[in-house]
């Protein structure tokens, strides 16, 4: 586990909205599979948004801990989560752990 | 109610295939993201915090059971299976496709809706008091000036850029229950001394980072010269409003900074130059709309008795039923707010349940009220525990209205991209807090309204008790603001102290509800005690 910080790449994706993250070789709807991008994040939302494979792209902070990758703002992990409220639409609908993960 | 004409449903069914194109060429990229984000956005398409979102105009928060049942069909067909109604009256979807929302729109047309006007710096969807028609204490349906209004707005070319987005609210009654002094522009139907009607106009109210309550702009003017002024004061705004900085480009800056007397002056100079355009629509245009609402076929001899012998019901019939203008009927307003439920939230099951209550019992009405909630506008009294049993049974008959539990939110962090905080969980928790019924009723009326953010969707500035979540330092803190209201007494709230945790506000307000319980007077309300003893008692017992 590590308090260090480092850049993760999201977006939408562009037919399902769906909130998705970058994994070096493609997108993913599991923030776990993101990987740090560096400084090669805006060359890769340019060109992944060219593709028309995402919208919105952008870079955010985040931190690996025992759980895997987690986003450091707390909107960031109910994007990468589903509404705290309807635990059952979210990416993890049978944890009930899940509501603590974005605290 | 208004039926669309051939000209209406011509201007939706066009709306859609253009939109369809502009999907299809979004799809194939020919249309950048840059490009398509204006054209998606004008027919209600937000990419929001987990999907695509859209918001579907209820024009003045009316509609058929044909039309709530379609709303129901598409929470079922395209998203998941439930919809939530907005603080504007309008409803939206949470888990909209880009490649369904084309579909979507053309199924909207096919019972005479759309999306149109639910975002950008345009005049947005007109809101209206939500008994309008029904009221006992009416002066005049608004609702065919609010038709009027749409007909004139949707589409108007000079008003499509505005400096920022424009709300408007109509309400017939000298009650309030449209929060009307809070909009850009607030019209009322007022009667003169002579008991000629009129149209009052309040401009320059809103809520937002900037609150203000609007100022008298004109006292009385002839309906037939509505489409007039607000053209007048459409281009007062439109000419002198900030597009420098959207944080005081809404007209309530513009009159603030200018002064309601030379906003006035200004716009009566401008009036007098378009009554000389001849812009006003004929009479017999206003008069073909009045038609189209006039009372639905009431039966005179409806009984006024309603067996109350059922404690349940007669809870539920004290609390949400109101007088209606015609004996023997009456106003039914359906809670969404269960207790731990979300606010405005609504299962497609249940949507459509309420279309088949208000088809078989409300002369095939519904509204949508601005405190997220549906009125059956026009029951009879003796139909009322059938329709009590309906609700009852399908977790829709709530006797909370106006009560604590009743709580106006906003979408909150759980959905919204602008939000700073949750509001849904904050409500939940303080529904639970006081779900005991008895308790809530004992505490009376309780207007507790929470916005997620500045943007006050939630109405917070407007709520007996407003709660303002933010953003500190990466946490979520809750503002706790008292004072506020909506209806004729309009005022704003103020903030109390510092902020709270989610657990710390609702320890807060059930402290404050232990002041008004121990300091209140006979007939007041919270509010009313407020007012009479201050800030200082509600802050020692909750900082103290």
């Amino acid at each position: 586990m590590s308090s260090e910080r480092f850049k993760i790449l999201t977006g939408n994706d562009l037919l399902t909205g769906d909130v998705t993250w970058w994994t070096g070789s493609g997108w993913s709807k599991a923030v776990d599979d993101a990987v740090p991008v560096g400084a090669a994040a805006d060359a890769i939302a340019a060109s992944e948004q060219a593709a028309r494979r995402v919208v919105g792209a952008y870079a955010i902070d985040a931190v690996r801990d025992a759980q895997g990758v987690r986003p450091v703002h707390i909107k960031e992990r109910i994007r990468a989560l589903g509404p705290t409220v309807r635990l059952d639409l979210s990416l993890r609908p049978n944890d009930p752990a899940a509501a603590a993960w974005i605290a | 109610m208004y039926q669309y004409d051939t000209h209406d449903q011509a201007m939706v069914d066009a709306r859609v295939a253009e939109y369809s194109d502009q999907v299809a060429r979004r799809l194939a990229g020919t249309l950048t993201e840059d490009q398509f984000r204006p054209l998606r956005l004008k027919n209600g398409l937000y990419l929001q915090l987990h999907a695509y979102m859209l918001r579907v105009a209820i024009p003045y928060g009316t509609l058929d059971s044909r039309q709530m049942r379609m709303l129901g069909d598409i929470a079922d067909k395209y998203d998941r299976g439930y919809a939530h109604f907005t603080t504007r009256q309008n409803i939206q979807y949470n888990w909209i496709t880009l490649e369904d929302s084309p579909a979507i729109l053309a199924d909207l047309a096919s019972v005479g809706m759309h999306a149109i006007q639910t975002s950008g710096n345009c005049i947005r969807n007109t809101t209206a008091d939500h008994f309008a028609g029904a009221a006992a204490d009416e002066i005049e349906d608004p609702r065919p000036y609010a038709e009027l209004l749409r007909q004139w707005s949707t589409f108007h070319p000079e008003f499509d850029y505005l400096p920022r987005k424009f709300k408007v609210a109509i309400i017939g009654s000298e009650t309030d229950r449209a929060a009307m002094k809070l909009h850009d522009i607030g019209i009322q139907v007022v009667r003169n001394e002579a008991g000629e009607t009129g149209l009052r106009f309040y401009v320059g109210g809103g809520m937002g980072r900037t609150p203000m309550i609007a100022p008298v702009i004109r006292d009385f003017l002839p309906p037939l010269q509505m489409i007039s002024y607000l053209e007048a004061c459409l281009r007062v705004y439109n000419q002198h409003g900030r597009r420098d900085n959207k944080y005081k480009a809404r007209i309530k800056i513009l009159v603030h900074e200018l002064g309601a007397d030379e906003y006035r002056r200004q716009v009566e100079e401008e009036f007098a130059h378009v009554l000389t355009l001849a812009l006003e629509p004929p009479p017999a245009e206003l008069e073909r709309i009045k038609a189209q609402f006039a009372d639905p076929g009431f039966d005179p001899a409806a009984p006024d008795a309603i067996d109350l012998s059922d404690p349940d019901f007669k809870l539920w019939v004290d609390q949400n039923v109101h007088a209606h203008k015609v004996p023997g009927y009456a106003i039914v307003t359906v809670s969404l707010k269960p207790t731990g439920g979300i606010p405005g939230d609504a299962s497609a099951d249940q949507i459509r349940l309420i279309a088949d209550i208000g088809r078989d019992y409300s002369f095939d009405e519904l509204r949508v009220s601005h405190a997220q909630n549906i009125v059956l506008p026009h029951v009879k009294k003796a139909d009322l525990y059938a329709i009590w049993q309906k609700l009852d049974a399908a977790g829709l008959a709530t006797p909370n209205l106006d009560l604590i539990s009743d709580i106006i939110a906003c979408p909150g962090l759980d959905y919204c991209s602008l939000a700073n905080a949750r509001s849904i969980p904050v409500a939940q928790k303080i529904a639970t807090r006081f779900a005991d019924i008895g308790r809530q009723h004992e505490l009376g009326e309780l207007k507790l309204k929470i916005s997620g953010c500045i943007n006050a969707c939630g109405h917070h500035h407007a709520g007996h008790i407003g709660i303002l979540g933010v953003d500190r330092k990466g946490l979520e803190n809750y503002q706790l603001l008292f004072g506020g209201s909506e209806g004729a007494d309009t005022s704003l709230g103020t903030i109390i102290g510092p902020g709270f945790t989610e657990d710390g506000v609702v320890d807060a307000i059930e402290k404050a509800t232990d002041v008004y319980l121990a300091q209140r007077e006979e007939g007041e309300r919270f509010l009313d005690t407020y007012r009479r003893i201050g800030t200082a008692p509600f802050k020692e017992a909750i900082y103290g």
